[in-house]
Protein backbone atom coordinates (compact mmCIF):
# COMPACT_ATOMS: atom_id res chain seq x y z
CA UNK A 1 0.00 0.00 0.00
CA UNK A 2 2.52 2.35 1.10
CA UNK A 3 4.90 1.74 -2.10
CA UNK A 4 1.69 2.76 -4.40
CA UNK A 5 1.23 5.92 -2.81
CA UNK A 6 4.64 6.80 -2.62
CA UNK A 7 5.02 5.53 -6.60
CA UNK A 8 1.87 8.24 -7.69
CA UNK A 9 3.66 11.16 -5.54
CA UNK A 10 7.03 9.91 -7.77
CA UNK A 11 5.86 9.79 -10.93
CA UNK A 12 3.52 13.40 -10.40
CA UNK A 13 6.80 15.17 -8.83
CA UNK A 14 8.76 13.45 -11.73
CA UNK A 15 6.49 15.43 -14.09
CA UNK A 16 5.29 18.81 -12.33
CA UNK A 17 9.68 18.85 -12.07
CA UNK A 18 9.77 20.72 -15.41
CA UNK A 19 6.79 23.52 -14.66
CA UNK A 20 7.96 23.47 -11.24
CA UNK A 21 6.54 27.18 -10.06
CA UNK A 22 9.15 26.78 -7.00
CA UNK A 23 11.74 24.76 -7.33
CA UNK A 24 12.00 24.28 -11.48
CA UNK A 25 14.40 25.86 -13.71
CA UNK A 26 12.11 29.12 -13.78
CA UNK A 27 10.97 28.64 -10.02
CA UNK A 28 10.75 31.81 -7.37
CA UNK A 29 12.91 30.20 -4.86
CA UNK A 30 15.97 29.67 -7.83
CA UNK A 31 15.52 33.01 -8.83
CA UNK A 32 14.91 35.28 -5.59
CA UNK A 33 16.09 32.76 -3.67
CA UNK A 34 19.50 31.08 -4.41
CA UNK A 35 21.90 31.93 -1.53
CA UNK A 36 19.74 31.84 1.30
CA UNK A 37 18.30 29.40 3.56
CA UNK A 38 15.42 28.44 1.12
CA UNK A 39 18.01 27.74 -1.84
CA UNK A 40 17.22 24.47 -3.88
CA UNK A 41 19.48 21.73 -3.08
CA UNK A 42 21.67 21.08 -0.83
CA UNK A 43 22.34 23.96 0.12
CA UNK A 44 18.92 24.96 1.10
CA UNK A 45 15.57 23.76 2.24
CA UNK A 46 13.96 25.31 -1.58
CA UNK A 47 13.04 21.74 -2.49
CA UNK A 48 12.03 19.97 0.54
CA UNK A 49 9.47 23.13 0.77
CA UNK A 50 8.21 22.53 -2.48
CA UNK A 51 7.84 18.87 -2.19
CA UNK A 52 6.05 19.65 0.92
CA UNK A 53 3.72 22.28 -1.55
CA UNK A 54 3.07 19.64 -3.82
CA UNK A 55 2.22 16.92 -1.24
CA UNK A 56 -0.39 19.79 0.53
CA UNK A 57 -1.68 20.37 -2.78
CA UNK A 58 -1.80 16.40 -3.88
CA UNK A 59 -3.67 15.61 -0.77
CA UNK A 60 -6.49 17.80 -1.03
CA UNK A 61 -6.65 16.86 -4.68
CA UNK A 62 -6.94 13.87 -3.52
CA UNK A 63 -9.46 13.90 -0.93
CA UNK A 64 -11.64 16.15 -2.64
CA UNK A 65 -13.26 13.20 -5.45
CA UNK A 66 -14.03 10.55 -2.19
CA UNK A 67 -15.40 13.21 -0.23
CA UNK A 68 -17.47 14.34 -2.91
CA UNK A 69 -18.89 11.41 -3.97
CA UNK A 70 -19.16 10.09 -0.63
CA UNK A 71 -21.09 13.37 0.21
CA UNK A 72 -23.37 12.92 -2.71
CA UNK A 73 -24.79 9.39 -1.78
CA UNK A 74 -25.10 10.48 1.87
CA UNK A 75 -27.22 13.15 0.99
CA UNK A 76 -29.26 11.13 -1.41
CA UNK A 77 -29.63 9.11 1.66
CA UNK A 78 -30.81 11.86 3.81
CA UNK A 79 -33.38 12.12 1.38
CA UNK A 80 -34.62 8.44 0.70
CA UNK A 81 -38.27 7.13 2.08
CA UNK A 82 -36.61 4.84 4.01
CA UNK A 83 -35.69 5.55 7.55
CA UNK A 84 -33.23 3.16 8.14
CA UNK A 85 -31.04 4.56 5.52
CA UNK A 86 -32.10 8.60 6.58
CA UNK A 87 -31.03 7.35 10.57
CA UNK A 88 -27.24 5.69 9.64
CA UNK A 89 -26.67 8.81 7.33
CA UNK A 90 -27.42 11.27 10.15
CA UNK A 91 -25.33 8.99 12.91
CA UNK A 92 -22.64 9.67 10.04
CA UNK A 93 -23.11 13.39 9.75
CA UNK A 94 -23.74 13.95 13.60
CA UNK A 95 -20.35 11.98 14.33
CA UNK A 96 -17.68 13.58 11.51
CA UNK A 97 -19.24 17.12 12.09
CA UNK A 98 -18.76 16.71 16.12
CA UNK A 99 -15.50 15.03 16.49
CA UNK A 100 -12.63 17.69 16.17
CA UNK A 101 -10.54 16.65 12.84
CA UNK A 102 -7.05 16.15 15.10
CA UNK A 103 -9.24 13.63 16.98
CA UNK A 104 -10.98 11.76 13.99
CA UNK A 105 -7.34 11.78 12.34
CA UNK A 106 -5.71 9.79 15.37
CA UNK A 107 -8.91 7.56 15.56
CA UNK A 108 -8.52 6.25 11.96
CA UNK A 109 -4.94 6.42 11.90
CA UNK A 110 -4.26 4.01 15.10
CA UNK A 111 -7.72 2.54 14.84
CA UNK A 112 -6.86 1.70 11.19
CA UNK A 113 -3.19 0.38 12.55
CA UNK A 114 -4.65 -1.97 15.09
CA UNK A 115 -7.85 -3.33 12.72
CA UNK A 116 -5.36 -4.00 9.62
CA UNK A 117 -2.58 -5.29 12.50
CA UNK A 118 -5.45 -7.85 13.90
CA UNK A 119 -6.26 -9.13 10.26
CA UNK A 120 -2.59 -9.77 9.47
CA UNK A 121 -2.12 -11.58 12.45
CA UNK A 122 -5.22 -13.69 11.54
CA UNK A 123 -4.21 -14.25 8.28
CA UNK A 124 -0.72 -15.62 10.00
CA UNK A 125 1.43 -12.40 8.90
CA UNK A 126 4.27 -11.80 11.65
CA UNK A 127 5.40 -8.55 11.68
CA UNK A 128 4.57 -4.54 11.85
CA UNK A 129 2.76 -2.96 9.68
CA UNK A 130 2.24 0.78 9.23
CA UNK A 131 -0.28 2.46 7.67
CA UNK A 132 0.57 5.19 5.07
CA UNK A 133 0.05 8.45 6.33
CA UNK A 134 -1.00 9.84 3.04
CA UNK A 135 -3.55 7.32 3.18
CA UNK A 136 -4.75 7.38 6.63
CA UNK A 137 -5.39 11.64 6.07
CA UNK A 138 -7.08 10.78 3.14
CA UNK A 139 -9.69 8.58 4.88
CA UNK A 140 -10.12 10.65 7.52
CA UNK A 141 -10.26 13.97 6.29
CA UNK A 142 -12.33 12.34 3.23
CA UNK A 143 -14.73 11.68 5.95
CA UNK A 144 -14.65 15.09 7.51
CA UNK A 145 -15.52 16.07 4.02
CA UNK A 146 -18.33 14.30 3.13
CA UNK A 147 -19.90 14.71 6.04
CA UNK A 148 -20.31 18.35 5.49
CA UNK A 149 -20.66 18.20 1.47
CA UNK A 150 -23.70 16.24 2.49
CA UNK A 151 -25.38 18.78 4.05
CA UNK A 152 -24.60 21.30 1.24
CA UNK A 153 -25.84 19.03 -0.84
CA UNK A 154 -29.02 18.59 1.09
CA UNK A 155 -29.96 22.12 1.36
CA UNK A 156 -28.96 22.31 -2.46
CA UNK A 157 -31.33 19.60 -3.17
CA UNK A 158 -34.31 21.33 -1.63
CA UNK A 159 -33.62 24.06 -3.85
CA UNK A 160 -34.38 22.25 -6.67
CA UNK A 161 -37.99 22.08 -7.43
CA UNK A 162 -40.13 18.69 -7.12
CA UNK A 163 -41.22 19.49 -11.24
CA UNK A 164 -37.81 19.09 -12.79
CA UNK A 165 -38.15 15.21 -11.54
CA UNK A 166 -41.53 15.47 -13.10
CA UNK A 167 -40.25 16.98 -16.47
CA UNK A 168 -37.41 13.97 -16.60
CA UNK A 169 -40.03 11.34 -15.98
CA UNK A 170 -43.00 13.14 -17.97
CA UNK A 171 -40.22 12.93 -20.94
CA UNK A 172 -39.36 9.10 -20.26
CA UNK A 173 -35.89 9.55 -18.64
CA UNK A 174 -35.90 7.05 -15.70
CA UNK A 175 -34.42 7.40 -12.43
CA UNK A 176 -30.51 8.33 -13.34
CA UNK A 177 -31.06 9.65 -16.51
CA UNK A 178 -33.04 12.41 -14.56
CA UNK A 179 -30.34 13.01 -11.96
CA UNK A 180 -27.58 12.95 -14.13
CA UNK A 181 -29.18 15.34 -17.40
CA UNK A 182 -31.67 17.29 -15.21
CA UNK A 183 -31.03 17.74 -11.51
CA UNK A 184 -27.16 17.27 -11.17
CA UNK A 185 -26.59 20.62 -13.55
CA UNK A 186 -28.76 22.25 -11.93
CA UNK A 187 -27.26 20.99 -8.38
CA UNK A 188 -23.74 22.29 -9.08
CA UNK A 189 -24.57 25.73 -9.74
CA UNK A 190 -26.62 25.82 -6.10
CA UNK A 191 -24.30 23.77 -4.16
CA UNK A 192 -21.11 25.63 -5.46
CA UNK A 193 -20.22 28.07 -2.80
CA UNK A 194 -21.18 26.05 -0.12
CA UNK A 195 -18.45 23.42 -1.98
CA UNK A 196 -16.04 26.41 -2.31
CA UNK A 197 -15.89 26.96 0.88
CA UNK A 198 -15.40 23.18 2.06
CA UNK A 199 -12.24 22.86 -0.17
CA UNK A 200 -11.13 25.85 1.44
CA UNK A 201 -11.93 24.07 4.79
CA UNK A 202 -9.90 20.94 3.33
CA UNK A 203 -7.17 22.83 2.07
CA UNK A 204 -6.37 24.31 5.44
CA UNK A 205 -7.36 20.86 7.44
CA UNK A 206 -4.50 18.65 5.84
CA UNK A 207 -2.10 20.61 7.92
CA UNK A 208 -3.39 18.49 10.83
CA UNK A 209 -1.87 15.45 8.56
CA UNK A 210 1.58 16.37 9.30
CA UNK A 211 1.33 15.66 13.12
CA UNK A 212 1.52 12.35 12.20
CA UNK A 213 4.13 12.35 10.24
CA UNK A 214 3.18 13.58 6.42
CA UNK A 215 5.77 15.53 5.30
CA UNK A 216 3.17 18.02 3.50
CA UNK A 217 4.23 22.08 4.40
CA UNK A 218 4.00 22.42 7.92
CA UNK A 219 5.96 19.39 8.71
CA UNK A 220 8.90 20.51 6.12
CA UNK A 221 8.92 24.28 7.13
CA UNK A 222 8.79 22.87 10.86
CA UNK A 223 11.74 20.47 10.59
CA UNK A 224 13.44 23.55 8.69
CA UNK A 225 12.83 25.88 11.64
CA UNK A 226 13.72 22.96 13.85
CA UNK A 227 17.33 22.90 12.29
CA UNK A 228 18.09 26.61 11.47
CA UNK A 229 16.48 28.18 14.45
CA UNK A 230 14.94 30.52 12.48
CA UNK A 231 11.01 29.96 13.03
CA UNK A 232 9.62 33.08 12.52
CA UNK A 233 10.75 33.16 8.62
CA UNK A 234 10.14 29.50 7.56
CA UNK A 235 6.36 29.49 9.55
CA UNK A 236 5.51 32.70 7.79
CA UNK A 237 6.75 30.79 4.86
CA UNK A 238 4.51 28.24 5.30
CA UNK A 239 1.43 30.71 5.73
CA UNK A 240 2.51 32.40 2.74
CA UNK A 241 2.04 29.15 0.61
CA UNK A 242 -1.23 28.22 2.22
CA UNK A 243 -2.29 31.79 1.23
CA UNK A 244 -0.85 31.33 -2.81
CA UNK A 245 -2.87 27.71 -2.00
CA UNK A 246 -6.02 29.43 -1.14
CA UNK A 247 -6.07 32.48 -3.69
CA UNK A 248 -5.04 29.75 -6.72
CA UNK A 249 -8.25 27.42 -6.01
CA UNK A 250 -10.67 30.77 -5.66
CA UNK A 251 -9.62 31.90 -8.67
CA UNK A 252 -10.32 28.50 -10.09
CA UNK A 253 -13.40 28.32 -8.15
CA UNK A 254 -14.77 31.89 -9.81
CA UNK A 255 -13.53 30.40 -13.28
CA UNK A 256 -16.06 26.91 -12.28
CA UNK A 257 -18.75 29.25 -11.06
CA UNK A 258 -19.05 31.34 -14.29
CA UNK A 259 -18.52 27.88 -16.44
CA UNK A 260 -21.97 26.45 -14.68
CA UNK A 261 -23.55 29.21 -14.48
CA UNK A 262 -23.18 30.10 -18.47
CA UNK A 263 -26.25 28.99 -19.78
CA UNK A 264 -27.97 31.99 -17.43
CA UNK A 265 -29.18 34.67 -19.12
CA UNK A 266 -27.01 38.17 -17.88
CA UNK A 267 -29.78 40.03 -16.14
CA UNK B 1 -89.48 -11.13 -4.35
CA UNK B 2 -86.44 -11.46 -2.63
CA UNK B 3 -84.49 -9.79 0.16
CA UNK B 4 -81.45 -10.21 2.35
CA UNK B 5 -82.29 -12.60 5.09
CA UNK B 6 -78.75 -12.77 6.46
CA UNK B 7 -75.76 -10.20 6.49
CA UNK B 8 -72.59 -11.60 5.18
CA UNK B 9 -70.16 -12.67 7.93
CA UNK B 10 -67.31 -10.02 8.33
CA UNK B 11 -64.15 -11.17 6.17
CA UNK B 12 -60.90 -10.75 7.82
CA UNK B 13 -59.33 -7.62 5.48
CA UNK B 14 -56.92 -9.08 2.94
CA UNK B 15 -53.13 -9.60 3.84
CA UNK B 16 -50.94 -6.29 3.28
CA UNK B 17 -48.95 -7.11 0.13
CA UNK B 18 -45.32 -7.87 1.22
CA UNK B 19 -43.24 -4.63 1.67
CA UNK B 20 -40.36 -4.90 -1.23
CA UNK B 21 -37.29 -5.45 -0.75
CA UNK B 22 -35.50 -2.00 -2.62
CA UNK B 23 -31.98 -1.68 -3.04
CA UNK B 24 -32.61 1.79 -0.35
CA UNK B 25 -33.77 -0.75 2.01
CA UNK B 26 -31.48 -3.39 1.84
CA UNK B 27 -28.22 -0.73 2.04
CA UNK B 28 -30.45 1.31 5.43
CA UNK B 29 -30.40 -2.04 6.60
CA UNK B 30 -26.49 -2.62 6.12
CA UNK B 31 -25.86 0.73 7.01
CA UNK B 32 -27.54 0.43 10.12
CA UNK B 33 -25.61 -3.32 11.08
CA UNK B 34 -22.37 -1.65 10.45
CA UNK B 35 -23.40 1.06 13.03
CA UNK B 36 -24.66 -0.94 15.69
CA UNK B 37 -21.96 -3.60 15.14
CA UNK B 38 -19.47 -0.38 15.61
CA UNK B 39 -21.01 0.58 18.59
CA UNK B 40 -21.34 -2.85 20.36
CA UNK B 41 -17.96 -3.58 19.43
CA UNK B 42 -16.44 -0.40 21.32
CA UNK B 43 -19.28 -1.03 23.87
CA UNK B 44 -17.99 -4.54 24.57
CA UNK B 45 -14.13 -2.95 23.94
CA UNK B 46 -14.91 -0.24 26.83
CA UNK B 47 -16.21 -3.29 28.75
CA UNK B 48 -13.58 -5.82 28.32
CA UNK B 49 -10.58 -3.77 29.21
CA UNK B 50 -12.32 -1.80 31.95
CA UNK B 51 -9.44 -0.86 34.50
CA UNK B 52 -10.34 0.82 37.52
CA UNK B 53 -6.98 1.61 37.98
CA UNK B 54 -6.32 3.52 35.28
CA UNK B 55 -10.05 5.41 35.13
CA UNK B 56 -8.83 6.69 38.76
CA UNK B 57 -5.95 7.71 37.47
CA UNK B 58 -6.64 9.39 34.01
CA UNK B 59 -10.56 10.56 34.53
CA UNK B 60 -9.50 13.76 36.77
CA UNK B 61 -7.14 14.60 33.66
CA UNK B 62 -9.83 13.96 31.41
CA UNK B 63 -11.60 16.60 33.41
CA UNK B 64 -9.42 19.22 34.05
CA UNK B 65 -8.39 19.00 30.21
CA UNK B 66 -12.25 19.43 29.43
CA UNK B 67 -12.10 22.23 31.91
CA UNK B 68 -8.61 24.10 29.76
CA UNK B 69 -10.73 23.30 26.29
CA UNK B 70 -13.51 25.28 27.69
CA UNK B 71 -12.16 27.78 29.15
CA UNK B 72 -9.56 28.66 26.35
CA UNK B 73 -12.76 28.22 24.35
CA UNK B 74 -14.95 30.68 25.86
CA UNK B 75 -12.13 33.68 26.50
CA UNK B 76 -11.15 33.84 23.08
CA UNK B 77 -14.55 34.02 21.41
CA UNK B 78 -15.32 36.88 23.78
CA UNK B 79 -11.95 38.35 23.64
CA UNK B 80 -12.40 38.00 19.51
CA UNK B 81 -15.73 39.30 19.48
CA UNK B 82 -14.95 42.68 21.34
CA UNK B 83 -11.68 42.49 18.76
CA UNK B 84 -14.23 41.76 15.93
CA UNK B 85 -16.35 44.95 16.35
CA UNK B 86 -13.29 47.39 15.41
CA UNK B 87 -12.10 45.24 12.65
CA UNK B 88 -16.05 44.87 10.81
CA UNK B 89 -16.37 48.69 11.16
CA UNK B 90 -12.43 48.89 9.70
CA UNK B 91 -13.55 46.32 7.05
CA UNK B 92 -16.93 48.68 6.04
CA UNK B 93 -15.43 52.17 6.38
CA UNK B 94 -15.07 53.76 3.23
CA UNK B 95 -11.21 54.87 4.06
CA UNK B 96 -9.84 52.55 1.96
CA UNK B 97 -6.25 52.28 3.91
CA UNK B 98 -8.80 51.08 6.92
CA UNK B 99 -10.46 48.92 4.93
CA UNK B 100 -7.51 47.13 3.22
CA UNK B 101 -5.57 46.74 6.00
CA UNK B 102 -8.92 44.66 7.52
CA UNK B 103 -9.20 43.02 4.58
CA UNK B 104 -5.74 41.58 4.85
CA UNK B 105 -5.91 40.90 8.44
CA UNK B 106 -9.11 38.80 7.55
CA UNK B 107 -7.73 37.12 4.68
CA UNK B 108 -4.88 36.22 6.16
CA UNK B 109 -6.37 34.62 9.15
CA UNK B 110 -9.27 33.11 7.19
CA UNK B 111 -6.65 31.16 4.64
CA UNK B 112 -3.98 29.74 6.94
CA UNK B 113 -4.69 27.10 8.81
CA UNK B 114 -4.88 27.46 12.62
CA UNK B 115 -2.15 24.98 13.07
CA UNK B 116 0.42 27.51 11.30
CA UNK B 117 -0.68 30.42 12.94
CA UNK B 118 -0.20 28.82 16.32
CA UNK B 119 3.26 27.51 15.35
CA UNK B 120 3.96 30.74 13.95
CA UNK B 121 3.33 32.71 16.90
CA UNK B 122 4.37 30.29 19.35
CA UNK B 123 7.69 29.12 17.75
CA UNK B 124 8.05 31.80 15.47
CA UNK B 125 8.17 34.70 17.83
CA UNK B 126 10.27 32.46 20.51
CA UNK B 127 12.75 33.11 18.03
CA UNK B 128 12.62 36.41 19.13
CA UNK B 129 12.99 35.92 22.73
CA UNK B 130 15.86 38.56 23.18
CA UNK B 131 14.00 41.15 21.88
CA UNK B 132 10.56 40.17 23.76
CA UNK B 133 12.83 39.98 26.74
CA UNK B 134 14.01 43.44 26.15
CA UNK B 135 10.74 44.99 25.83
CA UNK B 136 9.16 42.75 28.81
CA UNK B 137 6.95 40.62 26.91
CA UNK B 138 8.52 37.07 27.36
CA UNK B 139 6.36 36.04 30.39
CA UNK B 140 3.61 36.12 27.80
CA UNK B 141 5.05 34.71 25.02
CA UNK B 142 6.89 32.27 27.24
CA UNK B 143 4.02 30.10 28.04
CA UNK B 144 2.22 27.62 25.34
CA UNK B 145 -1.57 29.04 26.55
CA UNK B 146 -1.16 32.42 26.51
CA UNK B 147 0.01 31.87 22.74
CA UNK B 148 -2.45 29.28 22.54
CA UNK B 149 -5.24 32.12 23.36
CA UNK B 150 -3.51 34.90 21.82
CA UNK B 151 -3.82 33.33 18.51
CA UNK B 152 -7.43 31.38 19.00
CA UNK B 153 -8.07 34.97 19.91
CA UNK B 154 -6.77 36.78 16.23
CA UNK B 155 -8.27 33.82 14.42
CA UNK B 156 -11.91 33.91 15.92
CA UNK B 157 -11.84 37.82 15.33
CA UNK B 158 -11.20 37.21 11.60
CA UNK B 159 -13.99 34.95 11.41
CA UNK B 160 -16.36 36.82 13.40
CA UNK B 161 -15.50 40.25 11.58
CA UNK B 162 -16.86 38.29 8.45
CA UNK B 163 -20.28 37.42 10.27
CA UNK B 164 -20.34 40.66 11.90
CA UNK B 165 -20.33 42.51 8.76
CA UNK B 166 -22.21 40.40 6.42
CA UNK B 167 -25.10 40.38 8.90
CA UNK B 168 -24.87 44.64 9.28
CA UNK B 169 -25.01 44.71 5.72
CA UNK B 170 -27.98 42.15 5.59
CA UNK B 171 -29.91 44.73 7.11
CA UNK B 172 -31.94 46.44 4.40
CA UNK B 173 -31.25 50.29 3.82
CA UNK B 174 -34.87 51.44 5.18
CA UNK B 175 -34.12 50.31 8.27
CA UNK B 176 -31.25 53.06 8.15
CA UNK B 177 -33.74 55.84 6.77
CA UNK B 178 -36.64 54.68 8.97
CA UNK B 179 -34.17 55.73 11.99
CA UNK B 180 -33.03 58.75 10.43
CA UNK B 181 -36.91 59.36 9.61
CA UNK B 182 -37.33 59.24 13.33
CA UNK B 183 -34.35 61.62 14.32
CA UNK B 184 -32.35 59.27 16.02
CA UNK B 185 -28.69 59.67 16.28
CA UNK B 186 -26.62 57.58 14.36
CA UNK B 187 -25.05 55.82 17.26
CA UNK B 188 -28.53 54.53 19.02
CA UNK B 189 -29.78 54.16 15.62
CA UNK B 190 -26.98 51.32 15.48
CA UNK B 191 -27.71 50.13 19.02
CA UNK B 192 -31.12 49.97 18.75
CA UNK B 193 -32.56 49.27 15.22
CA UNK B 194 -29.35 47.78 13.18
CA UNK B 195 -27.59 45.96 15.60
CA UNK B 196 -30.46 43.64 17.28
CA UNK B 197 -31.71 42.71 13.75
CA UNK B 198 -28.07 42.02 12.68
CA UNK B 199 -27.73 39.97 15.75
CA UNK B 200 -30.81 37.72 14.98
CA UNK B 201 -28.99 37.23 11.46
CA UNK B 202 -25.57 36.17 12.77
CA UNK B 203 -26.83 34.00 15.17
CA UNK B 204 -26.67 30.87 13.30
CA UNK B 205 -23.17 31.46 11.69
CA UNK B 206 -21.46 32.55 15.91
CA UNK B 207 -23.26 28.99 16.73
CA UNK B 208 -21.38 27.55 13.89
CA UNK B 209 -18.23 29.20 14.80
CA UNK B 210 -18.19 28.73 18.54
CA UNK B 211 -18.32 25.03 17.63
CA UNK B 212 -15.55 24.85 15.27
CA UNK B 213 -13.38 26.84 17.98
CA UNK B 214 -14.07 24.01 20.28
CA UNK B 215 -13.05 21.17 17.49
CA UNK B 216 -10.05 23.60 16.30
CA UNK B 217 -8.80 23.86 20.08
CA UNK B 218 -7.86 20.01 19.63
CA UNK B 219 -4.61 21.23 18.04
CA UNK B 220 -3.06 23.13 21.03
CA UNK B 221 -2.57 19.63 22.17
CA UNK B 222 0.50 19.88 19.57
CA UNK B 223 1.81 22.72 21.26
CA UNK B 224 1.95 20.86 24.75
CA UNK B 225 -1.22 22.48 26.23
CA UNK B 226 -2.82 20.18 28.13
CA UNK B 227 -6.77 20.40 27.20
CA UNK B 228 -8.90 17.38 26.49
CA UNK B 229 -7.10 16.45 23.41
CA UNK B 230 -3.53 17.10 25.33
CA UNK B 231 -4.47 15.06 28.21
CA UNK B 232 -5.43 12.11 25.77
CA UNK B 233 -2.61 12.38 23.32
CA UNK B 234 -0.90 11.48 27.25
CA UNK B 235 -2.66 8.89 28.44
CA UNK B 236 -2.60 7.21 24.82
CA UNK B 237 1.28 7.36 25.13
CA UNK B 238 1.60 5.61 28.65
CA UNK B 239 -1.16 3.17 28.30
CA UNK B 240 -0.74 2.44 24.97
CA UNK B 241 -4.90 2.17 25.21
CA UNK B 242 -6.85 2.89 22.30
CA UNK B 243 -9.89 3.97 24.25
CA UNK B 244 -8.05 6.78 25.74
CA UNK B 245 -9.04 8.09 22.11
CA UNK B 246 -12.70 6.31 22.59
CA UNK B 247 -13.61 8.66 25.84
CA UNK B 248 -12.03 11.92 24.09
CA UNK B 249 -14.08 11.60 20.71
CA UNK B 250 -17.40 10.25 23.39
CA UNK B 251 -16.40 13.97 25.18
CA UNK B 252 -16.36 16.66 22.02
CA UNK B 253 -19.23 14.99 21.06
CA UNK B 254 -21.11 15.35 23.89
CA UNK B 255 -19.95 18.78 24.30
CA UNK B 256 -20.89 19.79 20.43
CA UNK B 257 -23.97 18.13 20.49
CA UNK B 258 -25.19 19.65 23.57
CA UNK B 259 -24.27 23.02 22.31
CA UNK B 260 -25.88 22.48 19.08
CA UNK B 261 -29.24 22.00 20.55
CA UNK B 262 -28.77 24.86 23.18
CA UNK B 263 -28.00 26.88 20.22
CA UNK B 264 -30.92 25.60 18.22
CA UNK B 265 -33.71 26.34 21.42
CA UNK B 266 -31.82 29.37 21.48
CA UNK B 267 -32.57 30.28 17.87
CA UNK B 268 -35.76 28.73 17.43
CA UNK B 269 -36.71 31.12 20.85
CA UNK B 270 -35.39 34.54 19.62
CA UNK B 271 -37.13 34.30 16.34
CA UNK B 272 -40.34 33.48 17.30
CA UNK B 273 -41.48 36.49 16.27
CA UNK B 274 -40.50 36.20 13.04
CA UNK B 275 -42.52 32.69 12.47
CA UNK B 276 -45.35 33.33 10.52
Amino acid sequence: MSGFFTAIVEAVSAFLGIIDPLCGPIGIFNLFAGNTLLACGAAGWGDEIAFGFLVTASLAIATLPVGLVMGFFIALAKQSEEKSLRLSANIYTTLFRGLPELLTLFIIYYGLQIVVQNFATAIGYEGTIEINAFFAGMIALGMVFSAYCSEVLLSAFKAIPRGQYEAGYALGLHKGRTMQLIVLPQLIRVALPGLGNLWMALLKDTALVSVVGLPDILRQTSVAARVTKEAFEFYAIACVLFLILAFLSSLVFSSIEGWAKRSEAAR
Amino acid sequence: MSFVTTLIAPQAPPPAPPKPVTAGRLFGNAFLGIWLALAVGIFMMIVGGWDPEKFAKYGPNYLSGLGVTMLLVVLSVVLGALLSLPLAFARMSKNPVLSWIAYAYVYFFRGTPLLTQLFLIYYGLGSFSAELKAWGLWWFFRDAWNCALLTFTLNTAAYQAEILRGAIESVPRGQHEGADALGLPKKIAFFKVILPQALIVALRPYGNEIILMIKGSAIVAIVTVLDLMGQTRLAFSRTFDYQAYLWAALMYLLIVELLRNIWAWLEARLTRHLKR
